[in-house]
């Protein structure tokens, strides 16, 4: 299932993959006497379906950047817009995975699931095929009546992704989803990611400082460069799914995106 | 070696008490005290036994637990709401705060002279007096509890767009559940050492600390010793049971 070579969306999905476009958003933070620039005039857009990687090093914004595409923190110059509405607070249309799993210990992998929708417009059936789908999906199938506590770090990521979709977004935002897990585990869901992301067809916007991880997954990169944040190269990768990590072009890929880093 | 410390250790610490209560009956039997003041062991045995068959003491401990039910009934859930307030709301602590702050500092039973000229002598006040003793357990508890519920899981509450309410009670509450529950444990103890004090100190009527009162009254020392265990063996059933209430009610929620 690893490696679909073709684009297929899946007959149960809602489909509306989004454009989202980001138009010159800047965000100053203060510190102390002074204030820091964590975006300058950064501009984006990220077309429907696509998988979009950020790469930068640490205080290049990149996190920031996800933040306010998500609507947890408001630019202080620019708009963001999805399918060109301006974006001014959470909402159910955009997905957020963050890099801990965040679930809540006291429910079970069911119940963490079912709390993204709470507030969704269906019925008690569709909720309960629909959660089911999403386990079934991120490989979790046995798992329902699980604690928290007694899954895996890799397992409470799948869960944390299916509570993430389950809501049928048309963009899923990843804030360095992998950074804590093991080599191994690391490998494995990067894989699964790219089978729901081909299954589903939504747009993903993966936030990483692991350039492998980016070349691997996405459509295009986009490399960004501290004080003040601004995006400092976008690179495409034109290879066929899936990748493989050893190829030439991989590695050539890899190591274009390294040098606009300045890490080599 | 290690067996023999482990099974000694308790059979030591009952050695002191039976010593005591056999140098007791032993100077009771020959005579060392005024009998009228003076009870025996087996004097209180029998006055145990007598309250038992009587069905006094039963009738005593169970007007006391209701009474102290009662002051729980209203003290816990106001100290949920008022603690959940001031940890949400800064305008809230900014207005009740100091004031809560100030008024705990004054010690719980200088108390019973202003509850009884407002309430009286009797049920009412001391129902208010327990509710007032175990009201600041629980709001402190749940007010430190809600106020450290892991920003993180907050913060998924809002990108599942939550509202502030659900956020509350499927995210808030939940996470501030330990910190609630050992409050509510606390509060029981302070609740059943309240509902004696208050029985002592307002007007007598049914209840173990009214009959301590009498005991007294009546210079019967052995009434005053079956009082003062009923009253400790209540006590320590009730922080046993919630002890376990407690832990059941975590384990069962994954914590």
């Amino acid at each position: 299932m690893d490696g679909l070579p073709l684009r297929q969306h899946s007959a149960t999905a809602g489909l509306r993959p989004a454009t989202l476009d980001v138009r010159n958003i800047s965000r100053v933070f203060s510190a102390g006497s002074g204030s820091f620039h964590a975006l300058q005039d950064v501009t984006l857009s990220v077309a429907p379906g696509e998988f979009l990687a950020i790469v930068g090093a640490s205080g290049c914004g990149k996190s920031t950047l996800l933040r306010l595409i998500a609507g947890l923190d408001v630019p202080d110059r620019g708009d963001i817009r999805l399918d060109g509405k301006t974006i001014d607070g959470p909402s159910l249309d955009r997905g957020l995975i963050f890099q801990e799993p965040r679930l809540m210990p006291w429910l079970t992998v069911e119940q963490n699931i079912a709390l993204a929708l709470e507030n969704a417009a269906v019925t008690r059936q569709e909720r309960a095929q629909s959660i089911a789908d999403h386990i079934a999906l991120v490989g979790l199938r046995g798992f329902e009546h699980a604690y928290p506590r007694q899954l895996s770090g890799g397992m409470a990521q799948r869960a944390a992704i299916a509570r993430g979709l389950v809501t049928r977004p048309e963009i899923l935002l990843l804030d360095e989803p992998f950074g804590a897990l093991d080599a191994l585990t690391k490998v494995r869901l990067q894989a699964e990611l790219q089978r729901v992301w081909l299954a589903e067809g939504i747009t993903m916007v993966l936030v990483t400082h692991d350039v492998e991880e980016a070349v691997f997954l996405a459509d295009r990169v986009v490399v960004m460069a501290p004080r003040p944040g601004r995006v400092s190269a976008i690179q495409k990768v034109a290879l066929p799914r899936p990748r493989d990590r050893t190829s030439g072009a991989f590695v050539a890929c890899k190591a274009a995106i390294l040098a606009a880093l300045g890490a080599t | 070696m290690r067996r023999a410390v482990a099974w000694r250790t308790p059979a030591l610490g009952a050695l002191l008490p039976l010593a005591l209560i056999a140098t007791w009956q032993i100077a009771a039997s020959a005579g060392t005290f005024d009998v009228g003041l003076w009870a025996s062991p087996a004097t209180v045995l029998r006055a145990a036994s007598a309250t038992v068959r009587d069905g006094s003491l039963a009738g005593d401990v169970w007007a006391s637990l209701q009474r102290d039910v009662a002051g729980l009934a209203i003290g816990v859930p106001v100290g949920l709401i008022v603690g959940t307030l001031l940890a949400l709301s800064r305008l809230g602590d900014a207005l009740l705060g100091p004031s809560l702050s100030a008024v705990r500092q004054v010690a719980l039973f200088t108390w019973v002279p202003l509850i009884s000229l407002w309430l009286g002598n009797d049920e009412p006040g001391k129902i208010a007096f327990i509710a007032y003793a175990v009201f600041f357990p629980v709001m402190l508890a749940t007010q430190a509890g809600v106020r450290g519920a892991d920003p993180q899981l907050r913060e998924v509450a809002r990108t599942l767009c939550l509202t502030s309410w659900q956020s509350l009670r499927r995210v808030i509450l939940p996470a501030a559940l330990p910190s609630i529950a050992a409050g509510i444990h606390l509060a029981l103890v302070y609740g059943w050492l309240a509902t004696i004090g208050a029985e002592y100190l307002f007007s007598a009527g049914p209840g173990i600390g009214s009959a301590l009162m009498t005991g007294r009254a009546q210079f019967r020392m052995d009434q005053v010793i079956v009082g003062m265990v009923a009253i400790a063996v209540v006590g320590m059933l009730l922080n046993v049971l919630a002890g376990a209430a407690e832990r059941r009610l975590l384990q069962s929620r994954g914590l």
